[in-house]
């Protein structure tokens, strides 16, 4: 899974309620809809300003608050190809992999606002084009490199009706 | 090598000794969606072509945090949830019955050593009754609906340790809030909080279930405590099944120890938009509000009530604020117009709105305006978390939430408790 695109900067702490606002998610299972609203509290407008497979960037605790997993989904439905930070709140991070969001803990210090990047998650590798840098990648856990390569939580159990790790 | 608490239970529950940063699947006792998160659930239910839930006596879905439904949209959500819990024989907990986190411990269904799933990040809250349970998404809903297992890695702990004495007009809200401030809103990500020392064991139940609900807004995957008679007797005013509780080894390995003494706290608040915003309620007293909520998940049991009662008792709210009341049970409101709690609320210029999630999620029940602010007994300050990304939010126990809805600006409750 190779992708190419631009960098979109948050800070620290972005919640779900900023990802996507309690006040949509509740009105609709039409994640195309949903992803209209996508980050719209920190920055409005940011749904036309992606480009298909460009990034979210974050800083620490990306995705903290509720489990609304319309989170990632609407962030997926609004073409933004992964999240990166320096670190996720859990329950968001096990929605994304579930849901088949690519989610990358590392340094995302090193990347501005604009940047151009590919990420390789086979490889491991950010490449981050405008820089002329790379930065490595923490690995996932093994249990969601399985999930991922199913294609999701669903897909797996599709395939074996439950949870099969071994 | 001893184990944790939350070691045990995983242990219990996957037959095998689980250690922390392990990965195991593990039987679950018990599985919760609410109607932000089922809807979603159903329709990964069907993508991964379930057939029945793994047993209808140990799932329910909860209609809370729009009910009654606000609007078409929402009411065809309630809908399919409602469907599909006739067709596959489980339990809803439908619009007036309560918050979901309330209804599950009346339940009894939950108690020590029980390891629960829900789709709700607030689910931390049975750790109080020294369960497992912890917050997922809707696709791990509806594996675990199908299942009746999840997969889990195993947390390292944090311990707390509270040594003594709450002074009075101070309250276990004001303890978490402490605690989180200190922590930060990430400092226990990927792991679990137990609660224990002196000041945890002087709490009530009712109390307890405070601390254990805010543990996610450190991050924390669960937040236990261990049972004493204060839960057991708590326990048996809803069930007569026995429980074991699980009580961590002595030479259990931590992350960390923090030592607390709160003698000395002071009531805290939570400043805007970050829950470890915190600061006592002296640094930010005499700022105007035009919105009081007193419910929620974290602070709408019988005891709040009484709490805020007890303030508002022979006195009239300002006539610039509006005060929202939550019950958060059935329940609770019956045992609360049965007490004259309501009776003294009302009187006092309270709102009282449907038992449930209320306008803390901001889909209805007092959205504010524009530049407005907002005292809340609930769990979330964040921007936008009300409905309204323009208005401010603060944190703060029943009483602080009560003593400002008198004064119009927020106050030290102290100055109405003798
Ligand atoms: S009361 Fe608020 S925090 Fe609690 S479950 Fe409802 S929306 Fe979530």
């Amino acid at each position: 899974m190779q992708f190419n695109g631009k960098a979109h900067k948050f800070g620290n702490d972005v919640n779900t309620d900023y990802i996507i606002s309690g006040k949509y998610k509740f009105k609709t299972l039409d994640m195309k809809e949903l992803a209209k609203h996508v980050m719209e509290d920190l920055d409005p407008g940011f749904y036309g300003k992606v480009t298909a497979g460009d990034f979210i960037i974050g800083g620490t605790n990306f995705g903290c608050g509720s489990s609304r997993e319309q989170a990632p989904l609407a962030i997926k439905y609004a073409d933004v190809s992964a999240v990166l930070a320096k670190s996720f709140a859990r329950i968001f991070y096990r929605n994304a992999i579930n849901t088949g969001l690519p989610v990358v803990e590392c340094d995302t210090g090193q990347i501005d606002q604009g940047d151009e990047l590919t990420v390789n998650l086979a490889a491991g590798i950010i490449e981050n084009k405008t820089k002329g840098a790379t930065i490595p990648v923490k690995p996932l856990p093994a249990v969601m490199i399985k999930i991922l390569n199913d294609g999701g939580l669903a897909a797996h159990f599709r395939e074996y009706g439950g949870f099969n790790f071994d | 090598m001893g184990q944790t608490i939350i070691e045990k239970i995983l242990s219990n529950h996957c037959g095998q000794s689980a250690r922390a940063n392990e990965i195991v699947v593990a039987r679950v006792d018990y599985v919760m969606g609410q109607d932000g998160t089922a809807p979603l659930a159903i329709s990964a239910f069907h993508e991964m072509n379930g057939k029945d839930v793994f047993d209808p006596s140990r799932v329910a879905f909860v209609i809370d945090h729009s009910a009654p439904s606000p609007n078409e949209g929402v009411s065809a959500l309630h809908k399919l949830m409602r469907e599909f819990t006739r067709e596959k024989g489980f339990r809803i907990y439908d619009i007036g019955e309560g918050v979901c986190h309330q209804l599950i411990p009346e339940s009894g269904e939950v108690g020590p050593g029980s390891l629960v799933i829900g789709a709700d990040s607030h689910t931390c809250t049975y750790g109080a009754l020294n369960a497992f349970s912890t917050g997922v998404g809707s696709t791990d809903l509806a594996g675990g609906l199908i299942s009746g297992r999840m997969w889990f890695k195993v947390p390292e702990t944090i311990r707390f340790v509270c040594n003594g004495t709450l002074r009075p007009g101070v309250f276990s809200k004001d303890l978490i809030l402490y605690l989180i401030g200190d922590v930060t809103a990430d400092g226990a990500t990927y792991m679990s909080a137990e609660y224990t020392g002196e000041a945890i064991s002087a709490l009530s139940q009712e109390a307890r279930f405070t601390i254990a609900n805010m543990a996610i807004e450190m991050g924390a995957k669960a937040g236990l405590m261990e049972a004493d008679e204060t839960t057991f007797d708590w326990l048996s005013r809803f069930t007569k099944r026995q429980f074991i509780p699980v009580t961590a080894d002595r030479d259990a390995v931590y992350a960390d120890v923090r030592e607390y003494d709160v003698s000395k706290l002071e009531p805290q608040v939570a400043k805007p938009h970050q829950v470890d915003n915190v600061a006592p309620v002296s640094e930010v007293a005499g700022k105007p509000i035009q919105q009081a909520v007193l419910g929620t998940c974290t602070n709408g049991r019988l005891e709040d009530l009484r709490i805020a009662a007890g303030i508002l008792a022979g006195r009239k709210i300002h006539r610039e604020v509006r005060l929202i009341v939550a019950p958060a049970s059935r329940r609770v409101f019956l045992d609360a117009m049965a007490e004259g709690v309501i009776q003294t609320l009302v009187e006092s210029g309270a709102a009282v709105v449907t038992t449930g999630c209320g306008p803390c999620v901001g889909t209805h029940n007092g959205v504010p305006s524009d530049g407005e602010t907002v005292i809340s007994t609930a769990n979330r300050n964040f921007k936008g978390r009300m409905g309204n990304s323009k208005a401010e939010i603060f944190l703060a126990s029943p009483a602080t939430v009560a003593a400002s809805a008198i004064t119009g600006e927020i106050t030290d409750p102290r100055k109405f408790i003798k």
